[in-house]
């Protein structure tokens, strides 16, 4: 089986690319507003809830849904399955652009973003965040590198110097693709290390010193739902081939992983005993059943059936219900479950946290948009093509 | 990357569960200093004047408050400290009543406790938190980039924020008048209170302060020093004669606030152990298929390996 990625040329300014445009507008305001007046003024941070919706969704959730490129890199590329190869590139893009609205997004949040840069002079090694900051920023660049080839593939002829540097990488490419593998490993546990270091206040349903291993194990779980989920939404909306015979076997990996997510939590409840608060009631119990049992435990028996795999609607529903259910959790951990002791009142995002991250989303919607209508990424061939 | 001053711990097992293997990790061990100062603050003495807050306010050049210092009426809601007060006294009524039958108030004056083994310090990615061998806190703004993970690592709940700064924001709160106590003084607080409600000292000669008071006068204190083992000890310490939680303490845990987490980093990732390791797995799997596919045939781009 070959492929064959190529530009999708389709008419780029299509309504739904302008409803991005127009998001990003009123995000652009309320930043502009954040720098001038603070973050106070536009969001409903404070000295009791110092993180809300931008770490909990643009960062954490965001780091969790890019796992997608690691996740089919290390499937193709290392275990030598190239089956999947026509997903990767997709895949890389996805997180490519997904840790770099990361960054973006910690640049709102962090009060002084012209520091961003002082972890890499100043470093703490204790602190489990200097370890996902030193990550994620290598990170970053490898996912650049790790696209090279695609953009010499279009752009080699015209610009000769890329196609040299894309010829000398390839040798050294294999280095790059399991640091990328590496690097992802260490951060995406990290990430769940993070709130560790808040044991008073992180409910007790979510506080639990395996929590790096849960976060490790979900991002693994969530790689492929990613995948296919963003395979679908593009080849439907651009009219391309379903790519239903790599999506439908690659759906087989997360009844493994997903089951191993959740035998851990279920296991680790069990052996502290958290089970008492399942049914406590409260905000943060019902967002763990919520979590558990929609997110995690009904999508893996759907995942069971052989049907369910093999049809586009019903697997995409799947991977929507892991996707919300991993995204979920990171939500609960970073907001839902954090209990300060002297809140006046609970936290809930303001329009301004919104505004900017519906933005920031949009921003990279319009991008991925833009890369693959001019670069080679997507394999799916065009409808009218093939039939 | 992450190099850590720890011995390099010797054990096997695979990467993806290696968290759930027992291993002998080399135990947590406390960076606190040996014989910091602090403060030993006896809420029994407290009358509520607020010239505390008034000496810190100059002290640390904060803008001047809503209401006079000498206004009461503060004492109508409960306050935290914030970006412009590091330190605030609150009124309790724990149910004590005097010789008339009226409840008795209890003050509480508060601010960073300035921990042994701080949260907000091993959170910080900079250093930019960090504790001082005399006992303080410190902040630093040229090392933060305003993460305010400080703030999550807080069990107190202490440290503000100047969250209408655009761009030149600082963590604030009490610094322990760390600049005065170098130079031989007091804390600003600790000089001005007209009761000798705080004392100022070196930790551990207050700890015996505390003991002496309670069996000086017996019945008088609860039998509890708040702040000689709350989360691995602070240097901020209380006596009362009312339950601590009636006047707006926190019960905790005396394990100190960073060991779990920094147990996870030290035993994951002493000398890059895992990654290392992990490196070297991916890369044999990665070669051995490669020689594999190649063997079938063709194809000699290590990039993308294509299928037959």
């Amino acid at each position: 089986m070959s492929h064959h990625p190529q530009p999708i040329v389709r008419a780029f300014w299509t309504p739904g690319v302008f409803v991005l445009v127009a998001f990003m507008a009123i995000a652009a305001v309320f930043v502009l507003a954040r720098y001038i007046a603070g973050i106070g003024y536009v969001s409903n941070l404070s000295n009791a809830y110092p993180w809300g919706l931008w770490i909990g969704v643009d960062v954490a959730s965001g780091v969790a849904l890019a796992a997608g490129g690691f996740t089919t890199s290390a499937v193709a590329h290392i275990f030598g399955k190239h089956r999947y190869e026509s997903v990767v590139r997709s895949a890389l893009l996805t997180a490519a652009l997904g840790y770099t609205f990361v960054v973006l997004g910690l640049l709102v949040d962090v009060g002084r973003s012209w520091a961003i840069w002082k972890p890499l002079v100043f470093r703490n090694f204790n602190s489990a965040l200097f370890e996902v900051a030193m990550c994620v920023m290598v990170y970053l660049h490898v996912l650049y590198i790790e696209l090279i080839p695609a953009v010499a593939e279009r752009f080699g002829k015209k610009i000769t110097i890329l196609n040299e540097l894309n010829k000398r990488l390839a040798k050294f490419m294999w280095i790059f693709i399991i640091a990328g593998v590496v690097l992802s490993c260490m951060h995406q546990s990290s990430l769940g290390t993070l709130m560790l270091i808040a044991p008073t206040k992180l409910h007790p349903l979510w506080y639990t010193p395996v929590l790096p291993l849960l976060f490790l194990s979900s991002a693994f779980t969530v790689g492929y739902p990613m995948v296919i989920f963003e395979t679908t939404l593009v080849t439907s909306s651009l009219k391309l081939e379903d790519e239903m015979n790599v999506l439908s076997p690659l759906s087989k990996f997360t009844i493994a992983t997903l089951g191993i997510y959740l035998l851990i939590k279920i296991a680790d409840m069990l052996w502290r005993g958290s089970y008492i608060y399942l049914f406590e009631g409260s905000t943060q119990s019902n967002a763990f059943l919520v979590e558990l049992i929609i997110g995690g435990i009904v999508p893996w028996l759907l995942l069971m059936s052989r049907k369910v795999r093999s049809s586009r609607r019903s697997l995409f529903i799947t991977a929507c219900l892991i996707i919300g259910g991993v995204m979920m959790n990171r939500i609960n951990v970073f907001i839902t479950g954090y209990m300060p002791p002297f809140a006046e009142h609970s936290y809930f995002p303001s329009v301004g946290e919104i505004a900017i991250t519906v933005g920031l989303i949009s921003a990279l919607m319009f991008i991925y948009r833009l890369a693959v209508t001019y670069l080679p990424i997507l394999s799916a061939k065009k409808l009218e093509e093939t039939s | 990357m992450i190099i850590s001053r720890r011995s390099f711990l010797k054990w096997t097992g695979l990467l993806g569960t290696a968290s759930l293997v027992p291993v002998k990790a080399r135990a947590w061990k406390s960076r606190a200093p040996q014989d910091p100062y602090g403060c030993l603050v006896d809420l029994s003495r407290c009358i509520g004047c607020r010239s505390c807050e008034g000496a810190c306010n100059q002290a640390n050049n904060l803008p001047a408050p809503e209401k006079y210092f000498s206004d009461v009426t503060v004492f109508d809601k409960r306050r935290r400290p914030d970006d412009k007060a590091f330190t605030v006294v609150n009124s309790f009524h724990p149910g004590e009543v005097d010789v008339r039958g009226t409840l008795k108030p209890t003050f509480a004056k508060i601010q960073c406790m300035h921990c042994q083994d701080p949260g907000c310090a091993s959170a910080c990615l900079t250093g930019a938190m960090s504790k001082k061998t005399n006992g303080a806190v410190h902040y630093d703004k040229d090392k933060c980039l305003g993460c305010r993970y400080c703030m999550i690592g807080c069990a107190f709940q202490m440290p503000a924020y100047e969250y209408s700064n655009g761009l030149t924001p600082r963590v604030m709160k009490c610094t322990f008048c760390s600049d005065r106590i170098n130079n031989g003084q007091k804390p600003a607080c600790a000089s001005v209170c007209p009761v000798e409600a705080i004392t100022f000292g070196k930790r551990k000669d207050l700890l015996k302060l505390a003991e002496e008071r309670m069996a000086s006068e017996p019945g008088k204190y609860i039998n509890h020093v708040y702040g000689k083992n709350e989360i691995g000890g602070t240097s901020w310490m209380y006596l009362s004669s009312v339950a601590f939680e009636k006047v707006g303490f926190l019960k905790m845990p005396t394990k100190p606030i960073p060991q779990t987490s920094e147990t996870i980093q030290h035993t994951m990732f002493s000398y890059l152990w895992s990654p290392i390791l992990l490196y070297g797995v991916l890369s044999v799997v990665l070669h051995r298929n490669h020689k594999k596919s190649d063997k079938h045939g063709k194809n000699d781009k290590k990039d993308h390996p294509k299928g037959d």
